[in-house]
């Protein structure tokens, strides 16, 4: 939301001219929020109101207020952003101001501009020539880059609580214990998932291993097939569990059909030494290699696939990416159109990702761990339902409930 | 007894067009417009008040709708700032004559668009405003702070009907004669709430700036071609003198804009 504070004085109560400019203000599709306002108390005495006015597009703000200037309104000055050259590459100038994942919007010259993307933890670097404003992370900073600092002439717009359509989110919005029931949620959940398919929504997963491990994968590789997935982030270790069950039925050497059997880390190695002969693992598909599995349903179903490696990796999957700061610009990316994120099973990954998530995007923890759920929830603490369970039952009856919602 | 300023129409002429009325094609004849201003001085005369004459000057031809020279109160005088150019030279000449007659002039910012007692009348104990066409509103805190009165600022809509006294023409007694359709809604709301009895005027009869009235006491002086409304003020006890005013009208004025009051009231109510 784009705003400007209007200010308006005179006899505004008698001549009806505040609940004008209120009225115009909504019949624009704009909205107020009055910041101050002092009634005069003798006949000749002039009145006074400060107000706040937001609307969707810079455009549109422009257009209302020089309207409302007809009625008298003036625009409140409004101090522009300070701004300081960083010292050396990788480094902020001190007193940066620290961005958050709200949208944020800093004042140059006069004018708003919006800071792109919202980022947590970064600071924002202002292109006067382009009129332009960035989040930067330290290895994105260089020497002499104009840096904000203090927090004159910034302005965050915390995300509303949406109050249009009721959903699970809405209510919801907190964490699950073990022990209270769950289908109604997820049935819910299955609900918003669909009117997100319906209407463009980009849906992410991040697994984690215990879903290979677990032998929910079936589940996953489901809601994969019914296009319930967008995209799928994951580490290494996942890829490579998951073509060790599709090429010898264990992961980790543990096979899902025999109890009690135990073998070695053998498989693990001699599944990625496949993938990486084959030349990786759409390749693997391509050949005929890999067959089964979540990762052979990513790529049947064109699902993209975001894999990361990490320090004690047995042996990384070709097209995982191994560099973490090049890990990390790729996820933003990816994870700038997503919607809605489903976090199973992966304490770190999912704490990461939350992380870059933006604000609006609605937000589902599962995990047995409950200190790692209450984590990640706390990231995104407006649009998000955590539940603490193991993530097998989650996923069959997720994927149940979209069977079920298939036939009506 | 009420003072008045008036200005010979001696460079009267329809010589650009900055109204709806104006049209240089349609000009107005010199001889009927000398009859039709010489009518109107001498209906003023011959009331209870005395006649000012500015001397007209050459290239200014509207320095006749002296209404528009500005806003006096007691012995303040505020000059207008005019909208447009063609006007705005009127201003020196106006505040040069009200010093001269012992007037304080009080200048409003040069940025504020004010067109004097055209678009600021008083009704009751308050002054109302017009807006948008000429006046600007943040020319009306300005006035409220100079003369320390409650002022009622009312959007106008009708280009036709682009200064205040056009539409509206509040009375002694505390009523008006107005035209509300020239109001957008909250301006009537404002209006209406302030002043009680309130006469409606007929398109028709507002297109003959019939709201462009000289009151003086019970004497109304407007331009022929409102039967109705002369009927309903002569109900209420106002002698009407009906002018011929065609000459004036193609330039967008009337009587009200013909006259200036020195001063419209005495001392505003704080």
């Amino acid at each position: 939301m784009f705003s400007e504070t209007i200010e308006l004085r005179g006899h505004i109560i008698d001549s009806l001219i505040l609940p004008k400019v209120l009225d115009q203000i909504l019949t624009h599709g704009a909205n107020f929020k009055i910041s101050e306002i002092k009634i005069g108390q003798k006949r000749a005495d002039q009145s006074f109101a400060r107000i706040e006015v937001s609307a969707e597009t810079s455009e549109a703000l422009d257009e209302l207020i020089l309207r409302l200037r007809q009625h008298g309104a003036e625009v409140a000055e409004r101090a522009d952003a300070q701004l300081a050259p960083a010292p050396a590459d990788g480094v902020f100038p001190p007193d940066f101001y620290v961005m958050t994942n709200q949208q944020t919007f800093v004042r140059i010259d006069g004018k708003e501009i919006e800071v792109r993307p919202t980022m947590m933890d970064t600071a924002i670097a202002v292109d006067r020539k382009r009129g332009a404003a960035r989040a930067v992370k330290f290895f994105d900073v260089h020497k002499g880059d104009e840096i904000v600092v203090g927090h004159d002439g910034v302005r965050v717009v915390p995300v509303q609580r949406a109050t249009s359509r009721t959903d699970v989110f809405q209510f919801i919005n907190t964490i699950i214990d073990a022990d209270e029931p769950k289908s109604a949620i997820i049935r819910e959940l299955a609900e918003e998932l669909r009117r997100a398919r319906k209407t463009k929504g980009k849906i992410a997963v991040v697994a984690g291993p215990a879903i290979v491990r677990t032998g929910a994968g079936q589940h996953l590789v489901r809601l994969i097939e019914t296009g319930y997935v967008d995209r799928l982030f994951a580490g290494n270790a996942f890829a490579g569990y998951d073509v060790e069950r599709a090429l010898f039925g264990t992961s980790l050497g543990i096979s899902l059909d025999l109890a009690f059997a135990r073998g070695g880390r053998e498989n693990l190695m001699r599944a990625v030494n496949a993938i990486r002969e084959a030349g990786g693992i759409a390749a693997a598909v391509a050949k005929n290699v890999l067959t089964s599995g979540i990762m052979h349903a990513c790529v049947r179903n064109n699902v993209d696939i975001v894999l990361l490696g990490s320090i004690r990796d047995e042996g990384s999957i070709p097209g995982a990416t191994m560099d973490a700061i090049e890990a990390q610009k790729m996820m933003r990316e990816k994870l700038a159109d997503v919607t809605h994120a489903l976090l199973l099973a992966t304490i770190r990954h999912s704490l990461a990702v939350a992380s870059m998530l933006a604000p609006t995007v609605k937000l589902v923890c599962v995990d047995i761990d409950a200190s790692a759920v209450e984590r990640v929830v706390e990231q995104q603490p407006l649009q998000s339902i955590g539940m603490i369970t193991d993530v097998k039952p989650f996923l069959r009856e997720l994927t149940d409930c979209f069977d079920k919602l298939q036939k009506t | 007894m009420r003072e008045l300023l008036l200005c010979p129409p001696d460079y009267y002429g329809i010589e650009y067009e900055i109204n709806p009325w104006m049209s240089v094609a349609r000009a107005a004849d010199a001889r009927i417009v000398q009859e039709q201003w010489k009518q109107l001085h001498a209906t003023l005369s011959k009331l209870d008040c005395k006649v000012h004459l500015i001397p007209p000057q050459p290239r200014l031809p509207d320095m006749v709708f002296t209404a528009n020279a500005g806003l006096t109160v007691g012995r303040k005088f505020i000059p207008s700032n005019f909208r447009h150019k063609e006007r705005a030279g009127e201003q020196p000449f106006f505040a040069k004559w009200m010093e001269q007659q012992g007037y304080e002039v009080n200048w409003l910012p040069e940025k504020l668009f004010f067109e004097g007692e055209g678009d600021a009348l008083f009704g009751g104990e308050v002054l109302f405003c017009g807006y948008k066409f000429r006046s600007d509103i943040q020319s009306h805190r300005a006035i409220a702070e100079m003369i320390g009165c409650l002022t009622i600022s009312v959007e106008l809509v009708d280009p036709r009907f682009y200064h205040l006294d056009t539409c509206f023409c509040p009375l002694p007694d505390g009523g008006a004669f107005w035209f509300p359709d020239a109001f957008d809604e909250y301006g009537q709301r404002a209006i209406r709430e302030h002043v009680t009895d309130l006469i409606d005027v007929a398109p028709e009869e507002a297109r003959h700036f019939s709201c462009n009235a000289v009151i003086i006491e019970k004497h109304i002086v407007l331009p022929q071609g409102a039967p109705q409304l002369v009927t309903k003020l002569q109900e209420r006890g106002y002698r009407c003198h009906e002018l011929p005013m065609t000459e004036f009208i193609k330039a967008g004025g009337a009587c009200k804009c013909l006259t200036m009051f020195m001063p419209q009231r005495e001392e505003a109510v704080t």
